[in-house]
């Protein structure tokens, strides 16, 4: 069963589901891009919504592979697991892929246990803006949500930043229709969200009905586990700082959202399959983002603000 | 208090719970509706949608736990819950306490996904309501049931109705504060459907609701036994889609790109805007009007045997056509018009004005092409729908103006195709957004003036003049030099035998353009005439040479645009501002100082330097004699 199928569609009755709406306006959106940007590039984070991000493209540009490349902004602390994905996904889908790692966070060796917020903002912010600027993109695709997060619900579809990466929510372009204004001076660059009016429950029902691979860390499974500061978090590699006399516990656990293994937090679970995590996510009540210590550090502002200094 | 969450009639949880499987089957066969909710700042909008999304349990535990907490501490409804706090998002506005911008919020039911754009009623901000509107099937209009009709309310009506959208609900909210009067409902009613109608609103669906105790939202309200109509929830998932209507209209696809992964495939992608299609149909392609017949629509998932509005596909054709962006596919019995000059409705969304005669962007569909605007016929007032006398529109500003395209775009009205009726106006130096307009019609002219071919061509002329025709278009502050150094120029290039022309601003004032000022608007077309009139004599084969401020780089590029390409020199006589004034040749300098010369370059009118002229010429460096030696050596180059 797939979505784009018109199994139970006729020409002259029936209304395309939700699910269709949504694909035919991701495709639209990447093919507008490609249409009138120079030199775009697709943010690959290998989580689910890159997943689907990426499945789209595919789809837009089928029989021709999509013309960009993926771009994955590396922290070196990724679980093994995504980066076992990222290359498959990779050499499946014919596109080159470009890993980046800001070599001066690499040099300080910046990491999520002594530097805390520095390490988001090295890795992530600062080595996004250097990726971007050394390869001279200015596109990029990311796959945001509008769900996701308060300020993410008044951010354009396409979302113009300045030749220093700054976003100004006071001075978007009106967007109106399915006309995008792609028209940018030298220097200046686009973040292009083509999932933005997809939901969490979207993102997962179409991943199921079209079969796309994902990282199986979203599946439940008996995972070794220490407890920090409240969260589950999985001993991902022998990197991870163990106390004095401590040892891993194995749990049955899995991830609503991926990062960096040290900062995301894991929620017990027997969910093991595709329906079963579905479920899980309908019947609990904690937001998505709640696994994620990047949005806690500032108060209730702290993605816009994050934002206009240039995270995604 | 009546919680709406215990009565609601969309609630799943059940069916999660036992049988996901079956609800998984349910979510994928919904369908999808847009709408937008229109209200003055307290008509209680984002208590409305924020109890929608409290009731579809689109809140999870942690956000209702912070929205707790921010209601007790700015919360404006005491101990109970803020429901607008869950909906108003950027931080600079949540101390304002009021919506800003167009945030989207998503809910569902059993059967729709619902997308909410969430637009502010805030008077300066009529650019957010058309913007959330344009993507809309449906709006929600609030109306205060205390107050009753606002101007605010007549307002959103009336943009509703002028961007399109079919389905008006009237919900008169707030029924609790008037201990749900149905005759003081009735008479709101009334009012509206008098109002209605006198702007060309036919039909629109009323009720009573209350968004703060759920009355009417999610099922009847106990409180309100006199309205038999439905409720808000179910109204939402039982109207037409737009997606579905269009498909009885003809069939339409702007080509967005062309697919050639090899020599044996191309395939042409873009949206379908209305219509179905199926293999072995016939088509046409616009504008050059080839027809040929889809061989197949092409998908990832497979060959399809048709596809409907609202579809993203690959077509390919039996024949090998010239396609490409900016074209349109359609059914080849019925397609649209082809034309270079409208009438149209703009909204302008800028804080600097629209300049009649300035060239645009203008983006419709997958086509983009310069555009100029005539000054407008008219603005209309949104609050008492009067037509006003108008010289340009400003921020918010509405109004009916001619335009004319400088190549022919493929349109249909916007009442019949809004991908093909809607466009976008760009700023051509910020690349900002100025504009949205809808088309109404192509103006009979266009089709009736055709291009009479001479047989005596540019090239001959020039042949027979042995040389290049060019513009040298000298552009620069009053006082800077231009004039002086223009005619030393012609003087030199008479003594080499060449045949030149020079146009001088003040002489060109004192005849072709004696009717213009100094306005802005009346600068571009100053500047346009003489750029047609230089374009003519490049045709007879001269060498013309150009002295005007010219001070605006939109005009100076029109002008470049109309030439052939290689024969536009810009020559930026380049005289700070405080040397000319110095100079003040004509003493006006002094007289704008004085407060007794309006608009005048550099003082109180912008000069905007040229960023790549061809020849720049540093008047504090170079004498008028040394300046011209320069400039005609590079000319004949």
């Amino acid at each position: 069963m797939s979505v784009t199928g018109n199994a139970e569609l006729k020409p002259e009755s029936g209304s395309l589901t939700h699910l269709q709406r949504l694909e035919a306006e991701s495709i639209h959106i990447l093919r507008e891009v490609v249409a009138e940007c120079e030199r775009p590039v697709m943010l690959y984070s290998v989580g689910k919504d890159s997943a689907v991000m990426l499945h789209l493209a595919r789809k837009a540009f089928y029989p021709s592979p999509p013309p960009f490349p993926l771009l994955h902004v590396d922290t070196t602390w990724k679980f093994k697991a995504m980066y076992d994905l990222r290359d498959k996904m990779a050499a499946e889908s014919g596109m080159e892929l470009l890993v980046y790692q800001n070599p001066e966070a690499k040099e300080r060796g910046i990491n999520p246990f002594d530097h805390g917020a520095l390490h988001t903002d090295m890795w992530k912010t600062e080595g996004l803006k250097q990726a971007l600027d050394k390869y001279g993109f200015d596109a990029a695709f990311g796959g945001a949500r509008r769900d996701e997060e308060k300020s993410r619900a008044k951010e354009r579809v396409f979302s113009f930043r300045s030749a220093s990466h700054r976003w100004d929510p006071k001075s978007q372009r009106p967007e109106l229709w399915n006309l995008y204004n792609a028209r940018k001076n030298k220097g200046e660059s686009i973040r292009i969200f083509p999932i933005s009016n997809w939901t969490e429950l979207d993102i997962w029902q179409y991943i199921h009905l079209e079969d796309i691979p994902i990282v199986p860390l979203y599946f439940s499974a008996p995972r070794p586990t220490v407890e920090r500061d409240g969260m589950i978090i999985m001993v991902d590699d022998d990197r991870f700082p163990l106390k004095p006399g401590e040892a891993p516990v194995t749990r049955s656990i899995r991830f609503r959202t991926l990062g960096c293994y040290p900062l995301t937090g894991a929620v017990e679970s027997e969910a093991a399959t595709l329906p079963a995590v579905i479920q899980e996510m309908l019947l609990t009540t904690t937001s998505e983002r709640q696994g994620r210590a990047i949005d806690r550090d500032a108060g209730d502002a702290s993605m816009e603000k994050k934002k206009q200094e240039g995270y995604f | 208090m009546a919680t709406a969450v215990e009565n609601s009639s969309y609630q799943v949880q059940d069916l999660i719970a036992e049988d996901i499987d079956a609800y998984l089957l349910q979510h994928q066969h919904k369908s999808l509706l847009r709408f937008i909710t229109c209200g003055s700042v307290d008509d209680g909008k984002s208590t409305l949608i924020g109890r929608l999304l409290y009731d579809s349990k689109m809140i999870f535990e942690d956000q209702l736990a912070a929205l707790e907490s921010d209601s007790k501490r700015v919360g404006t409804q005491g101990q109970n819950i803020d429901f607008a706090l869950l909906v108003d998002g950027l931080a600079a506005e949540r101390e304002q306490g009021i919506t800003i911008d167009v945030a989207y919020r998503f809910f569902a039911t059993e059967k729709r996904k619902f997308i909410v754009a969430d637009t502010p009623g805030h008077e300066q901000y009529t650019r957010n309501m058309v913007t959330g509107a344009s993507t809309a099937d449906l709006a929600v209009i609030l109306v205060d049931a205390r107050k009753g009709l606002l101007t605010q309310t007549r307002r959103h009506s009336y943009l509703a109705h002028l961007i399109g959208i079919r389905n008006i609900v009237l919900a008169v909210n707030k029924m609790d504060l008037i201990d749900y009067d149905q005759s003081r409902y009735d008479a709101i009613v009334e009012d509206y459907r008098s109002f209605a109608a006198s702007i060309g609103i036919g039909a629109f669906t009323p009720m009573p609701i209350s968004g703060f105790i759920g009355d009417n939202i999610t099922s009847p309200s106990d409180n309100t036994r006199w309205y038999t109509g439905p409720t808000l929830i179910q109204h939402l998932e039982n109207v037409e889609l737009d997606v579905t209507a269009a498909r009885a209209m003809p069939f339409r696809m702007p080509v967005q790109w062309v697919n050639r992964p090899n020599l044996d495939f191309r395939g042409f992608s873009g949206l379908i805007s209305a219509g179905t299609i199926r293999p072995g149909d016939p088509v046409r392609i616009l504008p050059s009007g080839k027809t040929s017949t889809v061989r197949r629509i092409v998908t990832q998932g497979g060959d399809l045997e048709f596809a409907v509005a609202g579809q993203s596909v690959t077509l390919t054709l039996a024949d090998e056509v010239d396609c490409s962006r900016g074209d349109v596919i359609s059914i080849a019995e019925n397609p649209p018009e082809v034309a270079d000059q409208f009438e149209a409705t703009i909204v302008w969304m800028a804080d600097e004005a629209m300049l009649p005669g300035r060239p645009y962007w203008l983006k419709l569909a997958t086509q983009t092409v310069t555009a100029t605007i005539q000054a407008p016929k008219y603005q209309v007032n949104v609050n008492t729908m009067e037509h006003l006398a108008a010289k340009t529109l400003d921020l918010n500003a509405i109004g009916v103006a001619n335009l004319q395209t400088e190549r022919p775009v493929i349109f249909e009205a916007y009442g019949d195709n809004r991908t093909l009726g809607g466009f976008i106006l760009i700023d051509k130096i910020t690349n900002a957004t100025v504009a949205a307009g809808m088309l109404h019609f192509s103006l009979r002219r266009a089709q009736n003036v055709h291009w009479q071919a001479l047989d005596v061509t540019r090239d001959k002329h020039a042949e027979l003049k042995n040389q290049k025709p060019a513009v040298l278009w000298f552009t620069g502050l009053s006082g800077a030099g231009k004039s002086t150094i223009a005619n030393l120029v012609e003087k030199k290039l008479v003594r080499m035998n060449r045949h030149t022309f020079l146009l001088d601003g003040d002489n060109v004032r004192h005849g072709l353009n004696r009717d213009l000022g100094f306005t802005d608007a009346d600068r571009i077309e100053n500047i346009r005439r003489v750029g047609e009139v230089a374009k003519l004599m490049t045709d007879a084969g001269l060498i013309v040479i150009t002295a005007f401020i010219s001070p605006f780089r939109a005009e100076r590029q029109m002008v470049r645009e109309m030439m052939k390409s290689g024969e536009f020199i810009e020559v930026h006589i380049d005289t700070p501002l405080a040397e000319a004034e110095a100079r003040d040749v004509k003493g006006l300098y002094k007289k704008a100082r004085a407060g007794a010369l309006a608009n005048f370059t550099g003082i109180d009118s912008p000069y905007e330097a040229p960023e790549a002229p061809e020849i720049r010429i540093d008047t504090t460096s170079l004498t008028p004699e040394q300046a011209a030696d320069l400039i005609v050596e590079e000319l004949l180059k």
